[in-house]
């Protein structure tokens, strides 16, 4: 009794702010310059995905043919294209289709995969090498080969794109959370709650996913850089959106023709492309820094 | 008094690059309603094993109960329980707590969500009624601001502080049988007294039976009423704690006895057991004690002893006490 009243006397003196993750998440960021820019970036592009269609100057579809292929300039902040087209516009139009495809298909890729890589780490056995040996025969497709046949079979299409690059997610993902698993499962606390009487089912989702979580979260945004590439590309190669379209990559896929004379149509959409994978790609790496443990004291 | 649990001829073997190693080689004990039971051993002698056998936590492992029976309050054999049954019965009927209480709790979740998942599970009590039960096992435990408590992280606690939510979690669902695999290894020294002392309250309020697994003849002496001896996976002597600390017939307990040092005495070197525990997968031909053993016969070579029932309920497996063939009887 004597010693409660002592822990008790103490913690009231020290009434110092209390600890959240959050809060030590949010200061390591701010750590991160690189990373802090990038994430703002990644913020306006959010933002600009949202409320794009409403500050878009012009109407992304609507063709003018008093002014094709226009330089930047006064008029046209980023030019036209070879329909007279706004490429501005249709930039912000392609924010919010490039993001909910690429969102879209990391998060059912993270899903599948992470549903998978717990059921194979966890369980292991027959059907650990049966999820493992299905994903080793997916990698050994390069993943735009693979997107390009699921499209082929699919049809052409944006929602196809989504399926088709979730699709060659899942096995990274399944990978990467079956490797978070097997180091969980060994832990004495999944033993504990084990003894408890906790169900499979529990185990896995309350105790081993919370583990495996930091390195889902750096995967993750590693990875809308690619789905966002991936996507491009499918439309650049006309599997994906169709032409008119404003995606970032149709719009590269039809400048391409005038690559010589007007090169602003290409690189307007190149930039974009280029500018928005590399901030997903230094959050990631800032996400890693801050939440790795092993690189935390450095 | 009635025997809560009952453990006969329990063999358990592990498959280790397709060689199949036996770890329990027909372990006999049992527990009485209300009775502390302490089983003592050294590193390897099959204690732990023994314990997750009686839960049958081997999923993950290669391991497996080869024969044997595990009587549960009378005649339920554990041993043709299905999962599902199984996961009924930890928690609620028969609870564990862990060597390690730095790392058997989940660093992630806090305290209180840990807590209630065993009450939500066996005592189905609504969300409320949960918490408050939850708050009042933290206070039965000695938890100082159990309120406050529910809401925090294991990092913020100190070890023996954790031990005490873990027994909280143990004892939250009235089990009948606790197993208590060294809880106070990991502990300093009066913390190890604090929690102790903390079990030995508990076990005699709730009137619970306790399997305390350890191998400090300290904590058996302290806790223990019935004391069970394991060595190489069998049990060697089993008898009354007074009667073990007082004479131990076993060559292998008197080593183990002798092996604790003494106050006031002057040595300079501590007695100790020559040898060490034999590989499970090289066990010798006859009694496994016997090429460590200071009172060896040529038949502790040939043949294993059998389980010998001698006076005061106590039971012994060594050749000594076999008269015919030359033992001397004591």
């Amino acid at each position: 009794m004597e010693l409660s009243k002592a822990v008790n006397s103490s913690t009231t003196i020290k009434k110092e702010k209390k600890y959240s993750p959050l809060r030590e998440l949010l200061k390591n960021w701010k750590k991160q310059k690189n990373a802090l820019w990038a994430s703002l970036f990644i913020l306006l592009l959010i933002t600009v995905a949202i409320i794009g269609p409403f500050i878009a100057p012009y109407d992304p579809y609507k063709p003018d043919y008093n002014a094709m292929l226009q330089g930047p300039g006064i008029d046209h902040i980023a030019g036209t294209d070879e329909y007279g087209r706004d490429i501005f516009s249709r930039l912000l139009f392609g924010a919010r289709i490039s993001l909910t495809v690429s969102f879209l298909s990391v998060f059912l890729g993270a899903i599948g995969g992470t549903i998978l890589g717990l059921l194979s780490g966890y369980f292991g056995g027959w059907l650990d090498r049966l999820i493992m040996r299905s994903s080793d025969v997916m990698f050994a497709f390069p993943d735009i080969l693979l997107a390009i046949a699921i499209v082929a079979i699919l049809g052409p299409g944006l929602t196809n794109v989504v399926i088709a690059v979730s699709i060659f997610s899942i096995p990274s993902f399944a990978r990467l959370v079956r490797s978070s698993t097997l180091e969980a499962k060994e832990t004495v606390f999944v033993e504990a709650a084990k003894s408890m009487g906790a169900s499979h089912f529990r185990i896995m989702f309350q105790h081993i996913l919370p583990e495996t979580l930091g390195s889902l979260i750096v995967f993750i945004s590693m990875r809308i850089g690619t789905a966002i590439l991936a996507a491009s590309s499918l439309s650049f190669l006309g599997l994906g959106a169709s032409p008119e379209t404003p995606d970032w990559g149709a719009m590269l896929s039809l400048g391409r023709d005038y690559l010589g004379t007007s090169t602003h149509v290409v690189m307007m959409p190149g930039i974009a492309i280029f500018l928005t994978v590399l901030a997903f790609n230094i959050v990631g790496d800032g996400l890693r820094d801050v939440l790795d443990p092993k690189t935390k004291n450095e | 008094m009635e025997k809560l649990l009952q453990v006969e001829k329990l063999e358990t073997q592990f498959t280790k690059d397709k060689q199949k190693i036996k770890i329990l080689h027909g372990v006999n004990f049992h527990i009485h309603q209300g009775e502390v039971l302490g089983l003592v051993g050294e590193s390897g002698s099959g204690k732990s094993i023994t314990s997750l056998s009686i839960m049958k936590l081997f999923k993950g492992t290669s391991g497996e109960i080869n024969s044997g029976r595990i009587l549960f309050n009378g005649d339920e054999d554990l041993i043709n329980k299905s999962e599902t049954e199984m996961r009924k019965i930890r928690g609620k009927q028969i609870a564990m707590i862990f060597q390690e209480p730095m790392t058997s709790l989940n660093p992630v979740m806090k305290i209180g969500e840990q807590l209630l998942e065993p009450i939500r599970l066996h005592l189905g009590l609504e969300e409320k009624k949960a918490k408050e039960h939850a708050v009042s096992i933290l206070k039965k435990v000695g938890i100082p601001r159990a309120e406050e408590i529910m809401n925090e992280f294991p990092h913020q606690l100190s070890g023996g502080m954790r031990q005490r939510i873990m027994i909280a979690m143990a004892i939250s669902c009235n089990p009948q049988l606790l197993i208590a695999d060294e809880p106070s290894t990991a502990l300093d020294v009066t913390i190890q007294a604090q929690i102790l002392d903390l079990m030995k309250q508990l076990q005699q309020k709730e009137k619970m039976s306790v399997l305390l697994i350890t191998h400090d003849l300290g904590v058996v002496a302290e806790m223990c009423e019935r004391v069970v001896v394991m060595y190489a996976g069998r049990v060697v002597e089993e008898a009354d704690v007074f009667d073990l600390f007082e004479s131990p017939k076993h060559p292998y307990t008197k080593g183990l006895i002798a092996s604790v040092p003494k106050l006031g005495q002057k040595k300079e070197k501590l007695d100790s057991i020559k040898g060490n525990v034999p590989n499970p997968s090289e066990l010798p031909k006859g009694c496994k004690f016997a090429p460590r053993c200071n009172d060896v016969m040529p038949i502790c070579y040939e043949q294993e002893p059998p389980e010998l029932n001698l006076e005061n309920a106590r039971s012994c497996s060594c050749w000594l006490y076999k008269e015919e063939r030359g033992g001397i009887r004591v």
